[in-house]
């Protein structure tokens, strides 16, 4: 005889007692230090960070730890964990300009002032597994020369003082309480570039860099130049009222892409190059330019640009499904029960299907 | 939990999540936006019935959380001992004990009364969203009450299968104004929508939207003169265990040889039902 199904609060329990088990593996392999996820998987903690919205490694190394590996889920918990803390502030833009580089490349330009330095990054490395690194790792000593200590200014701004680059102007009313806040105002369209910005850089990786590919491939083609890609650390700065003085409060790395497009120019405005912008927590180049590219191309409608059916210029398209912590909760609700709609699913079909056999048997 | 505010969310968002609440009451069947959190639980798991119903607790409230009409599934489950961390409030079974009930694709048999509040988690809340994807297009086709394209979906249905193919989730109409989706309860629970006693709230957290029906509010499922609609559910069936002729029933698969049975959808229905047959039996 059936009797309705008791017991899933028992049932929970024991499979998160699993979850917790099957976490750590083998319990003879050291556990991992948050140290060094921190320190040697740097860019899963950067990424996390970036997608999560909140500069803290530690906390995001922590995440990746409780979450197995998996970024998504590793997002999901710091942003659970974002949304209790208390806003207390704006902070001042950080200037990108006055950062510490690390690594700084343009495309348009062979030289500029401040130099070209690749950093330390992954391209033109061969992509052969080293099989050194699986017996421990002894790692050479990179050669180092003195900090420069010279200005980096931005590659586009050489570009800008010959008025070939469109000049951004901050929107009206741009004080720092006017900032519009993603995570405290609902997402209303359509939505201003900062508010499209916000969204990008805490948007998900695969998702954007896929919607940048789509443009390159012609789905709102719009040809970007990498103007200038750099990667450092930034001072962040706020007023503080009660001192009456801005305090600088940390210091974050961040990704910074510019692109370059042609604008073909209207009939009130001359050719003119315009500008992608994206700007990522940590070291996370590939979100970076997507970024720029998604951004730019989300410019289509202010720039009276051709908007024939492609994705990325669609911002309530892009902002609507860029978000992975919204994407895959509601992806994954569909392995909820739903014994109550099913059914009234079957008897509906049951229904349908009685009715036409009747009708086919009486024309028969 | 004492990291934590009473029910989980800070003051400032549940004065937050209260306005949209007035308001939805204000307009009942208005979408009204509202700036979701991020919930410890994952967008799509009723994340925005769990901020509702975090709005409107106090702590004297006596809490009940169903998920398919039923206390145990898992997701209840799970949404109940959150509330009973977070906020430390009783919580029940028992329909007519409790104060406030959250729900996902169910609504009580047990009549609602006076005083009770009723949450409902909004998977997606606009009923137009699937005959037009934009949110600026439906918002202007609410403010217009430019239904007519509704009003064709369902006509077609009838005119391809003879009656309004939808068995859960069907539109309703709120005081003759706004399109509802009512959430994706069967129609045959649309009927109770209806001058209920109770306080329907309805939360939808991914969306960020919040919508109402006062207690007493007129609600119709949409329907044509010439084919009216009908609450419907498993035809000729009893429940198996409490012989419930007018409840909703969930079909059991018992063996592999096409073996069903028909039980209680609301678990809490059915057990007081069985618990009463005993006592007549002993008595």
């Amino acid at each position: 005889m059936y009797v309705a199904v008791k017991g899933g609060e028992r049932a929970i329990g024991n499979a998160h007692d699993w979850l917790a088990e099957a976490r750590r593996g083998d319990p003879s392999v050291p556990d991992l230090a948050l140290a060094q996820i921190r320190e040697q998987l740097a860019l899963a903690v950067d990424r996390v960070m970036a997608e999560g919205s909140l500069y803290d490694p530690d906390l995001a190394a922590l995440a990746l730890k409780q979450a197995r590996g998996d970024t998504i889920e590793a997002v999901f918990l710091i942003r659970a964990f974002r949304t209790t803390l208390p806003r207390f502030g704006t902070s001042h833009p950080v200037d990108t300009g006055q950062m510490q580089i690390i690594r700084r490349i343009s495309a348009t330009y062979k030289d500029a002032p401040g130099g070209q330095i690749l950093g330390p990054t992954f391209d033109y490395t061969h992509r052969l597994l080293d099989f050194g690194l699986a017996d421990g790792d002894t790692v050479p000593q990179a050669p180092e020369a003195p900090a420069s200590h010279s200005a980096v200014p931005h590659i586009l701004s050489h570009l800008g003082a010959e008025g070939l680059m469109q000049p951004e102007h901050a929107p009206e009313a741009c004080g720092a309480d006017d900032v519009p806040d993603l995570t405290r105002t609902p997402l209303e369209f359509p939505a201003a570039r900062p508010l499209r910005l916000q969204a990008l850089t805490r948007g998900d990786e695969g998702f954007l860099l896929s919607l940048a590919y789509s443009t390159q491939r012609g789905y709102g083609r719009n040809h970007a130049f990498v103007g200038e890609l750099r990667i450092g650390h930034v001072r962040v700065a706020a007023h503080l009222p009660e001192l009456g003085f801005d305090v600088e409060f940390a210091e974050i790395q961040v990704t910074e892409c510019e692109s370059v497009n042609q604008f073909q120019g209207s009939k009130t405005q001359p050719a003119q190059f315009t500008r992608g912008y994206g700007l990522v927590f940590g070291q996370s180049e590939r979100k970076a330019i997507s970024m720029a590219l998604v951004d730019r191309a989300l410019r289509a409608q202010e720039l009276g640009e051709d908007m024939s059916d492609a994705p990325a210029q669609d911002a309530e398209f892009v902002l609507s499904h860029c978000d992975n912590i919204q994407s895959s909760g509601f992806l994954e609700h569909i392995k909820l029960p739903h014994y109550v709609d099913f059914q009234a699913e079957l008897e509906l079909i049951r229904k349908l299907r009685r009715e036409a056999c009747a009708m086919q048997e009486a024309a028969e | 939990m004492s990291a934590y505010n009473f029910a989980y969310l800070d003051e400032a968002t549940k004065r937050m999540l209260r306005r949209a609440i007035l308001k939805a009451v204000a307009i009942p069947g208005y979408q009204v936006p509202f700036s979701s959190r991020e919930m410890p639980m994952p967008y799509g798991w009723g994340t925005g019935g769990v901020q509702v119903t975090a709005a409107c607790l106090v702590p004297e409230d006596t809490l009940k959380v169903i998920d398919q009409g039923a206390d145990d599934t898992t997701n209840a489950v799970s949404i109940r001992k959150f509330f009973e961390r977070v906020a430390d409030v009783a919580v029940t079974g028992q329909t007519a004990e409790a104060s406030i009930i959250q729900t996902r694709h169910r609504i009580p048999e047990t009549p609602l009364t006076e005083g009770q509040i009723l949450v409902f988690q909004v998977p997606i809340p606009e009923p137009l969203r699937f005959l037009e994807p934009r949110e600026t297009e439906t918002r202007v086709m609410h403010a217009l009450e430019d239904y007519g394209l509704m009003q064709v979906r369902l006509y077609e249905d009838i005119a391809r299968h003879g009656e309004i193919a939808r068995a859960y989730a069907y539109p309703v109409r709120v005081e003759g104004r706004y399109i509802m989706d009512p959430s994706p309860i069967p129609k045959f629970d649309n009927p109770k929508l209806d001058n209920s006693h109770a306080l329907q709230l309805f939360g939808a957290g991914r969306e960020g939207r919040i919508y109402a029906l006062p207690p007493y509010t007129r609600v119709e499922s949409l329907d044509f003169e010439d084919y009216p609609f009908t609450a419907t559910k498993a035809a000729g069936q009893a429940c198996a265990l409490c012989g419930s002729t007018s409840s909703y029933l969930d079909e059991v698969i018992t063996d592999d040889a096409g073996g069903r049975m028909f039980v209680c959808s609301d678990t809490d229905y059915c057990a007081s039902r069985v618990a009463a047959q005993s006592q007549e039996d002993a008595a």
